[in-house]
């Protein structure tokens, strides 16, 4: 670690100064990774005669080789897919539930406001792993509490970890883990309404729902651009909630989702080369859906602006 | 949301919201949003209220009582968790503390300087070192963690310490909240008056500007810690001995293990009941002088 060193030249160099801590640790730790990520990508191992001795291993160029395998591969096709089906029931899940009780925290006279805000919020600091570990627990048919109360009624017990029913569970998961934050973020920009807005609503007669509506909502949309972005950044990026109710159920793969792929291809069977390429298409699809959101968000913004 | 609809608050000229200020005790309570926020509050709890009923349960009780009902074996379950492979799972929760301890105090140092130079300095490029900084949050962690581990499997550093730390103290977000915090709360002139005194830039920033900017540093602290304590996939990828293992992934390989032997169940349950308790605790701690709205970047105007 180095700290920002004493400037003996002045205030020009000093911005500079102080961010070589920042510089170091990302070209060691971003830009060299990917840059080496891409370099991999491109190659392959070619073995010569056994495999035996120095130099019998050889990297080669490979060209797109490694990424026309990636995506004709049916496994990364369906995990993409997969990922896709989970994120168009989390982003707007989690994102509509934020809203909700950002909208009602900031309503009036409403009561236990601090309480249920740090509740909302607590899930938050519960690591992925332990919060899918406790949902897993509450899905197992032989110690939850569900299925003891459906058992007692003498109601169908649903397997919750098998076909679609474990896209609801796995959605449940994020959603719990991650309302909170959103809900924070949102509510932080509610509050940032000036106070003669509110006033202005009240006298022209406007409703709580209609206030709501016509004007918070708009108001706060930068904020909701932002935490879509976010959202579905994150979302794409699943990998410790499948992978820890992996041990509770056969239907989730090592494959479930595209990164459990990577992970796999790299660690499991040992092919770093096309690991690397599958890595770098699931950057690029992530850049080019989260940059193509915000631009599309930012056409709406900009006609509503114009009308 | 069409509950919503049913709402109709008396329109009270003079009420102010409950965000802001306090209510006025008189009045009705305002029942569809206290009630949702209510339904809200349990549907969050009860995984958590559930993990501290089971993690009292005995290994019988798990599977035959009603979930809700108290056991008598937290005793005998925190004795089993000492003693499985000698204790070790208070190695993983040191490991765990370290690993977010140090890490976030040291983000958060690696945050104040660039923060407070992207906001109180102009110089040429500081927008585009802002956006490339920033665009590593765009960058999968599994894209980055495996050539990550590759290189450092060629410095001889994986699984050690130092794998699991070095990779996580630049935070681009950390760096983006350092930046709003630096550019609210360090006047401009307060900068320029110390220049005319003749301090050094690096005088200004540590004798004037750091003791400004730490309400914010408190929450980049926080927000990394939390950020580092939940993390998962870098431990897994750079760690194989469980010596140096952070808490979530010593307590994923007990589930692995415990998926074919129901007697690891009580473990597993009492030690994420356990894993849980830190950081919940540290919330409700910082509750009383710091606020959540700090964490999207909200500053006091």
């Amino acid at each position: 670690m180095t700290t920002a060193r004493r400037t003996s030249y002045g205030v020009k160099g000093a911005p500079y100064a102080f961010l070589v801590p920042a510089a170091v640790l990302f070209a060691l730790f971003f830009a060299l990774p990917i840059g080496y990520a891409v370099w991999l990508s491109f190659h392959k191992v070619r073995v010569s005669g056994l495999g035996l001795g120095s130099g019998a291993r050889k990297e080669v160029w490979a060209g797109l080789e490694n990424y026309t395998d990636a995506l004709t591969d049916s496994e990364l096709v369906h995990g993409a897919l997969r990922v896709l089906g989970y994120g168009c029931i989390v982003v707007p899940v989690m994102l509509g539930l934020a809203l909700l009780f950002a909208l009602m925290l900031d309503s009036e006279k409403v009561r236990l406001a601090p309480f249920t805000r740090l509740a909302i919020f607590l899930p938050y600091a519960v690591p992925g792993v332990v919060a899918a570990l406790l949902w897993g627990f509450l899905y197992l048919p032989d110690v939850s509490p569900f299925f003891y109360v459906l058992g007692k009624l003498g109601l169908p017990q649903p397997d919750l970890l098998d076909g679609g029913p474990l896209y609801l569970a796995l959605s449940n998961i994020a959603v719990w883990g991650g309302t909170g934050f959103n809900m924070i973020v949102i509510y932080t920009s509610l509050r940032a309404i000036p106070a003669e807005v509110h006033e202005a609503a009240k006298l022209d007669g406007a409703t709580p729902l209609q206030t709501a509506l016509r004007i918070k909502i708009p108001m706060v949309a930068p904020s909701l651009v932002l935490t879509f972005f976010f959202s579905i950044i994150a979302t794409l990026q699943v990998f410790n909630e499948p992978t820890t109710l992996k041990p509770l159920t056969n239907s989730v793969s090592t494959t479930w989702s595209p990164l459990m792929k990577v992970h796999r291809d790299a660690f499991g069977t040992g092919d770093v080369y096309q690991a690397a390429a599958e890595a770098v298409i699931i950057a690029l699809a992530t850049l080019v859906l989260s940059f193509g959101f915000l631009r599309a968000a930012n056409r709406r913004n900009r006609q509503e602006a114009a009308s | 949301m069409s509950a919503l609809a049913v709402h109709k608050a008396p329109s009270k000229a003079g009420a102010t919201g409950a965000a802001r200020g306090r209510p006025p005790l008189r009045g009705r309570i305002a029942l569809i949003p206290t009630v949702t926020l209510l339904l809200g509050a349990v549907y969050c709890l009860l995984p958590v209220a559930w993990v501290v009923i089971a993690s009292t349960k005995s290994g019988r009780e798990l599977f035959s009582t009603f979930t809700f009902l108290p056991g008598t074996g937290f005793a005998d379950n925190l004795q089993d968790l000492n003693s499985y492979r000698d204790g070790v799972y208070w190695t993983w929760m040191g490991n765990s503390a370290l690993y977010a301890g140090l890490g976030a105090l040291l983000s958060t140092c690696v945050s104040a300087f660039s923060g407070y130079a992207l906001a109180v300095y102009r110089f040429r490029g500081r927008e585009s070192i802002f956006n490339t900084l920033l665009a590593g949050v765009l960058m999968p962690p599994v894209v980055l963690a495996v050539p990550q581990y590759l290189l450092l499997a060629q410095a001889g550093l994986t699984d050690s310490y130092w794998s699991v730390l070095l990779p996580q103290i630049l935070s681009p977000y950390g760096v983006y909240l350092a930046r709003i915090y630096a550019a609210a709360a360090v006047p401009g002139d307060v900068v320029e008056a110390g220049r005319m005194d003749g301090a050094s830039e690096w005088r200004i920033f540590s004798r004037i500007a750091l003791p400004m900017m730490v309400p914010g540093l408190v929450t980049v602290f926080l927000f990394q810690f939390v950020a580092v304590w939940n993390n998962f996939l870098l431990p897994y990828i750079m760690l194989s001995d469980d010596e140096r293992f952070p808490i979530t992934l010593g307590l994923f390989t007990l589930l692995e293990q415990g998926a074919n032997q129901p007697a690891l169940y009580t473990l597993v349950i009492t030690g994420a009941f356990l894993a849980v308790i830190p950081l919940v605790a540290l919330f409700l701690l910082v509750q009383r002088f710091w606020s959540l709205d700090l964490l999207s970047g909200a500053v006091k105007s």
